[in-house]
């Protein structure tokens, strides 16, 4: 198999795979208790916090273990709400094209009457930091911007978003999920004032992440309980998971330069392939986007199909197709860099791992093409489209 | 567990009767690109009987393998019969489909619906 899914989830390290099942084995103690066997499992966390935090540019104190991204979202946001509110801001400022994570938190905020801003991605997925810069109100009390998508890959200018927050005084989030373990990522020097991440995007395990806030921004609690991560979070901490997280996290950033220089060609390899394809495009910009991501719409095609028929071909990839959703609509990242229903439907997501050769790149492209051209065969749309009976959009 | 039967999936690998009928007695085309799922059948009818029949269809597995398998079930049988084809049929003939894939046996129910419209339109003329 082409595992061509790691913007979904990826392999684990061998080292995390080691430190984990090591953990779980030896050292179960709850790093709440006194005696020293309990002590060890802290000593553990304790280390990963530091390690995550250096890893980063944060303090390990500004780090806050989850169980994942969307967690770490949903904490960030929340608690930047919460402050805001006290001070009677209630306006937050966002992109159309988050994680779920983020905009089903919005909306909730939205019903206890925030006022929530969605910048425009324009066609390239890439937001306009002046334009941050206008949305910001009086009363606006957070900005929060993903640093990657998680579907067309596109990277935003972090430094700047994070610089103009910094000077207007709003708070910033930005939900690295993407990003973490695959760009270099320095908290302080790019102003940013929380951070989400998550373990198994970086080759750590999955149900782990972290949230980072900056040392001063009083976190409102998601989980009540106990008094763990400084009262912030409670339940007894995943040790095995962190100590993976961490050890996965030191090797995917010692690893950046490398994997860059190695994926960068062959992802620009496999897009060159892909657009010799008729009437396909490029989702989002091609030059600021991920090493490892390539989104493509396919016209005349649906994309649950196109899965479908690359898993019968040995490569696992991902659409934006409403039938890959359970909804009746194609993926909102692709509606908000502007591609219509149609072709949205017709979409394909390759992310691929570092470990990719080129051979393996030539044979994505050819099945690609195969499967494409099959479909298209058959595919009533194409054929009112080749007929002149519709016009072609891409 | 696999998203879909073996049916399911030996009709979207292998469709039956995919293709166009030139001079089709009657054609009928549902759904919409929109929505991401479009089918499209032809007929060919002599005699009462569904001599021939041909689908295409953008969409997704279901949608393929239903369109294929409702074809499958009309084929050769009287028009009257075809024209009580029913998508419950169409599903359990393909040992069953999600639960949010059951649009996918609607529109075939009705691609099918449509074509026979048509067939009867221009019997009339």
């Amino acid at each position: 198999m082409i595992y061509a899914d790691n913007a979904a989830t990826t392999k684990m390290s061998e080292a995390a795979v080691n430190i984990m099942s090591s953990l779980i084995r030896d050292t179960y103690g709850n790093p709440s208790s006194l005696y020293s066997f309990g002590q060890k499992a802290k000593e553990v966390l304790e280390q990963a916090r530091e390690e995550i935090a250096g890893l980063i540019g944060a303090e390990p104190r500004e780090i806050i273990f989850t169980s994942g991204g969307s967690e770490a979202d949903n904490q960030a946001i929340i608690s930047a709400a919460r402050l805001g509110a006290k001070k009677g801001k209630k306006h937050i400022v966002s992109s159309a094209f988050e994680h779920h994570a983020v905009l089903h938190t919005l909306n909730k905020l939205s019903k206890e009457g925030f006022e929530i801003t969605l910048l425009d991605v324009h066609e390239n997925g890439i937001i306009k930091p002046e334009e941050v810069a206008s949305a910001i109100r009086e009363d606006t009390c957070l900005v929060t911007i993903m640093y990657a998508n998680n579907e067309i890959g596109t990277v935003q200018d972090i430094k700047s978003i994070g610089e103009i927050c910094r000077e207007k005084g709003v708070l910033f989030h930005t939900d690295a999920v993407q990003a973490v373990g695959h760009l270099k990522i320095n908290v302080k020097e790019q102003n940013i004032d929380m951070l989400s991440a998550s373990a198994h995007k970086f080759h750590g395990p999955k149900g782990v992440g972290f949230l980072y806030a900056r040392k001063g921004i009083l976190l409102t609690n998601l989980i009540e309980g106990g008094a763990q991560e400084k009262g912030r979070r409670a339940g007894t901490e995943n040790v095995p998971g962190i100590a993976a997280m961490a050890e996965a996290l030191k090797e995917a950033v010692a690893d950046i330069d490398k994997n860059t220089a190695r994926l960068i060609p062959v992802r620009d390899r496999i897009i060159a392939g892909l657009n010799e394809i008729p009437h396909s495009a490029l989702n989002g910009d091609a030059g600021s986007r991920l090493p490892s991501n390539i989104n493509f719409c396919f016209e005349g095609i649906e994309g649950e199909s196109l899965l479908l028929l690359l898993d019968d071909k040995g490569i696992a990839a991902s659409s934006g197709s409403a039938c890959t959703s359970g909804s009746l609509d194609p993926s909102h990242v692709l509606l908000a860099i502007g591609r219509v229903h149609d072709v949205a439907h017709g979409s394909l997501r390759l992310s691929i791992g570092e470990d990719i050769t080129d051979e393996e790149a030539d044979y994505i492209i050819n099945s690609v093409k195969e499967v494409v051209e099959y479909l298209r065969g058959f595919s009533p749309v194409w054929r009112d489209l080749v007929a002149g009976k519709t016009q072609f959009i891409l | 567990m696999a998203l879909y039967s073996e049916k399911v999936m030996d009709h979207f690998r292998n469709p039956r009767n995919v293709g166009v009928i030139e001079d089709a007695d009657g054609v009928g085309e549902v759904g919409n690109a929109k929505c991401g799922d479009i089918m499209k059948m032809y007929l060919k009818i002599e005699d009462g009987i569904v001599k021939d029949v041909k689908f295409e269809t953008f969409g997704c597995g279901s949608a393929i393998a239903s369109s294929s398998m409702a074809t499958e079930l009309i084929k050769g049988k009287p028009v009257e019969e075809a024209r009580q084809l029913t998508n419950q049929a169409v599903a359990e003939a393909l040992d069953g489909l999600p639960d949010y894939k059951m649009h996918c046996s609607v529109l075939a129910q009705e691609a099918i619906e449509a074509a026979l419209k048509d067939y009867e339109s221009k019997k009339e003329e």
